[in-house]
């Protein structure tokens, strides 16, 4: 080895020592555009006003962020794997909780087992999909998106009549303590759950086997199929459950209320540096991901742009943090 | 002796769909038309078969167009999100601008930039999943987004008129008793019946099978398979152009609901997600299917709240199907 390959190496090291995990730099975003969004006319000019509005997009950005914590899971997986049953289902939990509940703080329990049981089942429709009848997880959940509406339409028959339990909405709707809203708490003990999930537990770890290589994860004796599956049930009782959450935060629930959250929280995965090709990802980078997507939105609506520009900046801004992060190796190299 | 001819087809048909993989979804076509026509009134009515089949096909030839560029980059190995969007982006465009039949001139420059859309956004999407090397699901996602938000800022509102003149042709112009939406698809189906088995053909299904094996052997891989994202805006642009001659008018989201069934078709035609196995004319037997299955429902009269789920239900139990079909038969 001469002289020039050697420092070659060094600085090839330095550089890896140099670059910042994709969460990190997310976080930065999110700082420098909150800082920003001060700047504009409409933004904050006190301190007080500044920790105001710092909440309300955290707890704007908690739904897109529990909404994504499903997704996380299932991009990890690999194998193309992507939940877009997730709108409907958010819907289908609020409805659920909406109309069941209708105000009686008694049903809370029962009605949260009802919602998580109901979306485990339809994640366990795309999992057996995706695995054994191999369909491309897309289209399965594009699919499945579909028949989770038609059921909504159906059941519903277009006439939503409802009320949120009380406690519900002193839990998501109002601030719990130090005037910091109850969702932020709700929020940072699922993230605390979701990294626990993540980084300690035999699931986490065969979880990101699986993402990066199936054959060598079943070579070395994971169930892939079977983790496969019970990711897709996790994402679908973790959407309901967000669908839970959501409708104690707005009170009220519509046909399309989860709808709104599923292209945002994909992003949100994205922006936080989880891999869209699996194995590679962290619940704290779709945190981050989740504040930095709500700053834009935001920045957006204050600026007054409209909804069309606003998607074709969220499309853009996809390619670009796949451009960014996800390059796969060419056939060349 | 009946039981042996028996086996004698069902073996001869077996060799047949090996040969040409569109066996199955002939017999489904054969079946789904057979009992779409049994539940229609007085079919034999003379020119009552010929109104039935130009009304069915001026209605899918828009879907069935993106079910053959789908097919095209499914078997080259990718897939394309986008080619709902595209084919809004292009709707949105006639109805603005083509508002009169005594300017056809600018009616066909019109024409041209729509094509030249699909060709672009084709183009585009196969340039960031393939020359790039971004996954194909979810960048044709990103860019859906990017093609349905232009489509809406251009026509926030539904509106737009196409002239009479044009749709009317579309609409009923017949040679032989035969639609044109039906010529444009067998002609498009013909041109594809000539590259198929050409340099261009072979190497797709190489590069779809195989894309390393396909590289070693000195195909161009990229430029197929970025030239079969191309060919999707292309038919994309031509599922605008027949759309819009349809309906008459533009609306932003138009082509959304193209997508799935564009996809669905392909799949039940014959095509894989995998790549490199199917047939473009098994695709498009794949969306006759289908739009027979669609219209079958709306003959039996279920609830209208139930239209939606059926709907959706019938699109997964399809995309279900070959995958059943494949794990009773490995059981077997």
């Amino acid at each position: 080895m001469n002289e020039t390959e050697v420092t070659k190496n060094i600085s090839n090291n330095n550089k890896k020592h140099i670059k910042i995990s994709p969460p990190a730099i997310a976080m930065l975003i999110a700082v420098l555009l909150f800082l920003l969004s001060g700047l504009l006319p409409a933004g904050y000019s006190t301190l007080q006003g500044a920790i105001r509005q710092g909440l309300n997009i955290l707890r704007l950005a908690s739904f897109i962020a529990i909404i994504g914590a499903g997704q996380t899971l299932v991009i990890i997986s690999g194998g193309e794997g992507i939940d877009l049953s997730a709108g409907p289902i958010v819907t289908l939990g609020a409805l659920l909780t909406y109309m069941i509940i209708n105000g009686q703080n008694n049903l809370i329990l029962p009605v949260l087992l009802l919602v998580i049981g109901v979306g485990a089942i339809i994640g366990l429709f795309n999992g057996l999909g995706v695995t054994y009848l191999k369909i491309s997880p897309f289209v399965m959940t594009l699919g499945m998106a579909g028949v989770v509406q038609g059921a909504l339409i159906l059941w519903t028959k277009g006439y939503y009549d409802g009320r949120v339990a009380p406690i519900m909405t002193q839990l998501m709707a109002r601030d719990l303590a130090f005037g910091i809203p109850g969702m932020i708490f709700i929020w940072i003990l699922i993230g605390v759950l979701m990294t626990l999930l993540l980084e300690r537990t035999r699931y986490g770890k065969q979880l990101f086997a699986i993402g990066v290589n199936r054959i060598a994860a079943r070579l070395s004796g994971v169930k892939v199929r079977g983790m496969v599956v019970i990711t897709y049930v996790l994402a679908g009782a973790m959407a309901a459950f967000s669908g839970f959450l959501l409708v104690g935060y707005t009170q009220n629930a519509g046909p399309n209320l989860g709808n709104q959250y599923l292209f945002p929280s994909i992003i949100a995965v994205a922006i936080g540096g989880t891999q869209m090709s699996g194995g590679k990802g962290s619940y704290f980078g779709t945190i981050a991901g989740a504040i930095v997507i709500q700053l834009i939105s935001s920045l957006l609506t204050t600026m007054q742009l409209p909804q069309a520009l606003q998607q074709i900046i969220y499309g853009s801004l996809l390619v670009i943090i796949l451009i960014i992060y996800g390059r796969e190796k060419g056939l060349r190299s | 002796m009946p039981e042996k001819k028996k086996i004698n087809i069902i073996s001869w048909l077996k060799a047949f769909n090996k040969k040409y993989t569109i066996g199955i979804p002939l017999i489904l076509l054969i079946l789904s038309s057979f009992i779409f026509f049994s539940l229609q009134t007085n079919v034999f009515e003379p020119g009552n078969i010929s109104r039935l089949t130009n009304s069915n096909f001026r209605t899918w030839l828009p879907v069935l167009l993106l079910t053959m560029g789908q097919g095209l980059v499914l078997i080259g190995g990718g897939i394309d999100l986008s080619n709902g969007s595209i084919v809004s982006v292009g709707n949105v465009l006639l109805a603005l601008y083509v508002t009169s039949a005594d300017e056809p001139w600018l009616n066909l420059a019109i024409v041209a930039l729509v094509i030249g859309f699909g060709l672009a956004a084709g183009f585009l999407n196969g340039f960031l999943a393939v020359y790039l090397g971004l996954q194909p699901v979810i960048v044709t996602f990103a860019t859906s987004f990017i093609y349905a938000g232009l489509a809406l800022l251009l026509l926030p509102s539904p509106g737009g008129a196409i002239p009479r003149d044009y749709t009317n042709f579309y609409r009923n112009t017949q040679y032989l008793a035969i639609p044109i939406s039906l010529i444009i698809l067998m002609v498009l189906l013909l041109i594809w019946g000539i590259f198929r088995h050409r340099k261009y053909g072979r190497f797709l299904y190489a590069v779809g099978g195989n894309p390393k094996a396909a590289y070693t052997t000195g195909v161009p891989v990229n430029w197929v398979k970025i030239s079969t994202y191309v060919l999707s805006g292309f038919l994309a642009s031509l599922g605008a152009i027949s759309y819009s001659l349809l309906t008459g008018s533009g609306l932003s989201g138009s082509g959304a609901d193209m997508m799935l069934p564009s996809i669905t078709g392909a799949i039940i035609g014959g095509i894989s997600f995998s790549g490199g196995s199917g047939s473009i004319i098994g695709a498009v037997f794949g969306g006759i299917i289908l739009g027979n299955i669609r219209r079958i429902i709306s003959i039996v009269r279920i609830d209208s709240w139930a239209v939606t789920l059926v709907n959706a239900l019938v699109i997964v139990i399809a995309l279900a199907a070959p995958g059943i079909v494949n794990l009773l038969r490995r059981k077997k």
